[in-house]
């Protein structure tokens, strides 16, 4: 006779939510985005996309079966990892450091500290840092858009932002900016897609859009004070990737609103700071990872009162 | 002579200073970059720890207790300046290596961690050998770190001498981050989490470190029936 009668603590209210929903709308939201990665940049993009997501998955599932964990790949966040990974490679890179890549994603940063809604840092932004400072040279190598050719344009397309800090290159025009119509890594330059996905995630209440907003703002209004040109720096480089689809990742991020603020706003100065003063031209990656790490913190300082509470 | 060779034997898995005791992590992450490195920290630290753990066992009854650790420090900073001056006159590439962390040997808390728990309680003769157990454990983990950094960081295998083995033939293209800070330390944990799983965790007597010594027993929750 089953028990009908549940004595357990609250929440007590249950909702259709469930982890596979989220992670299933986010690879949704991601679709544009890869959707444009491959027609700007080839099958290469292509290839990149299925060898990140295959090992993610792979390696979620080996290493549940190794260590006799209950396997998890069925929530799809593994999905994620590696569809988030490969929009932040450049579609030369050799398939095995992307192979690796997601090895380290799923096995050091997430499986390690104790699988799903433990890690510290962002996966897929870890395993970026990872492989940019394993492989500086492949990982920065960006190869011009070449609309769905097969043939590899050999030529290195200096992103928008190594043109900016280092001149002498045209830069795209503003359309082309939008579009993608420019180097960078698989996921970062159409900049359309991504606003696209983005605005789905907040419209199905997914992500919150304070830390987005406050991201974007930060960035925008910090590179105008600072004599930049704001809307390249919006639009060029992983920010609206970062903003929307890395930084507002639920574990890695601040439970509430205040906390959310100054996360982004954090994200933004950092960004700004390694964009402009540092010696590499993209900065987003770093400051999410930094802002990862002290999100405890954050948590810890913007804690809601309790409502009569003792403290 | 089963209990001296006992003695020998324990630094090198059962109480590697590195692995098991986590004694002397500073050195441990800082030189391991490649595998000669760890190999000549590993030795200049055991003929130190050697010739402290000797003077410091037949000096027991003269130091006064309450000043031992700043005699144990004199003694152990003579011998670092002899094994720093026979480095900087005959290894010097091993010198400029290894740098600040030859001299810093004076601090490094495996010696100091022997003197005071080991040659100061035991005669000379084990005191050497323990020196030398827990030197040979240091020496082991060192080289085996700096060798798994070295190949897959480098693809090279004691590069600078003349056992030099090249793979960048297969590993054409090195994971460099592991010759770097944070390849240091991902290497070192699998290297802990190696030791404790063929140990089965046991590898330590727990009431060895109990909380009686500690001298943070008195802030700590376990004095107030924590932990």
């Amino acid at each position: 006779m089953s028990n009908k009668l549940i004595v357990t603590p609250s929440p007590h209210v249950k909702d259709s939510v469930t982890t596979q929903s989220i992670m299933g709308n986010v690879v949704l939201a991601l679709a544009p985005a890869m959707v444009a990665s491959v027609l700007i940049f080839g099958v290469r993009a292509l290839l990149i996309l299925i060898t990140c997501v295959v090992s993610c998955v792979a390696a979620e599932y080996l290493f549940e079966m190794v260590c006799k964990k209950p396997n998890t790949t069925k929530d799809l966040s593994a999905v994620v990892t590696g569809v988030i990974l490969a929009m932040n490679l450049p579609s030369s890179l050799p398939l095995w450091m992307a192979a690796v890549g997601s090895i380290v994603a799923i096995v050091v940063v997430k499986q390690l500290f104790g699988g799903i809604g433990q890690n510290f840092a962002n996966p897929a932004i870890t395993a970026r840092v990872v492989l940019l400072i394993s492989f500086t040279q492949p990982m920065t190598k960006w190869v011009s858009p070449n609309f769905g050719t097969a043939a590899f344009d050999a030529m290195g397309g200096a992103t928008p932002l190594a043109v900016m800090k280092n001149a002498g290159e045209t830069l795209p025009s503003l359309t082309e900016m939008l579009l993608g119509f420019h180097g960078g890594s698989l996921g970062e330059t159409c900049s359309i897609a991504l606003l696209i996905g983005g605005l789905y995630l907040i419209a199905k209440k997914i992500i919150s859009p304070i830390i987005p907003a406050s991201f974007i703002a930060t960035v925008f209004v910090l590179t105008a004070v600072l004599g930049q040109n704001p809307i390249y720096h919006i639009l060029g480089g992983g920010l609206f990737l970062g903003a929307f689809f890395m930084a507002t990742d639920y574990v890695t991020s601040p439970v509430t609103d205040k906390g959310k603020l100054i996360f982004g706003i954090g994200c933004g100065v950092i960004t700004v700071l390694i964009r402009l003063f540092a010696n590499y031209p993209e900065g987003v990656s770093f400051a999410i990872l930094l802002m990862n790490i002290i999100t405890p913190h954050i948590d810890n300082l913007t804690r809601n009162k309790a409502f009569g509470g003792a403290y | 002579m089963g209990k001296r060779l006992k003695i020998l034997t324990n630094g090198i898995i059962k109480e590697n200073p590195v692995l098991v005791l986590l004694l002397g992590t500073c050195p441990t992450l800082a030189t391991t970059s490649m595998a000669i490195n760890g190999l000549g920290m590993g030795v200049a630290a055991t003929v130190v720890l050697m010739c402290s753990n000797l003077a410091i066992s037949l000096l027991k009854k003269i130091i006064p207790d309450k000043v031992r650790i700043p005699c144990y420090i004199v003694v152990i900073a003579g011998f670092v300046t002899v094994v720093q001056f026979l480095v900087k006159a005959f290894a010097q590439d091993l010198d400029k290596a290894l740098g600040i962390f030859l001299p810093l040997i004076v601090v490094n808390c495996i010696i100091l961690g022997r003197a005071e728990m080991f040659a100061s309680k035991n005669g000379p003769v084990d005191s050497v050998l323990d020196g030398l157990g827990m030197g040979l454990g240091f020496t082991l983990a060192l080289t085996l770190i700096g060798s798994v950094r070295e190949i897959l960081g480098a693809g090279t295998w004691m590069s600078g001498t003349p056992f030099m083995v090249d793979l960048t033939g297969i590993l054409s293209t090195p994971m460099s981050i592991f010759t770097l800070a944070p390849g240091g330390f991902f290497v070192f944990g699998c290297m802990i989490a190696l030791i404790n799983k063929l140990t089965k965790g046991k590898a330590i007597k727990k009431k060895e470190f109990g909380c009686a010594n500690c001298p943070n027993a008195s802030s700590c929750g376990a004095a107030k029936g924590g932990c």
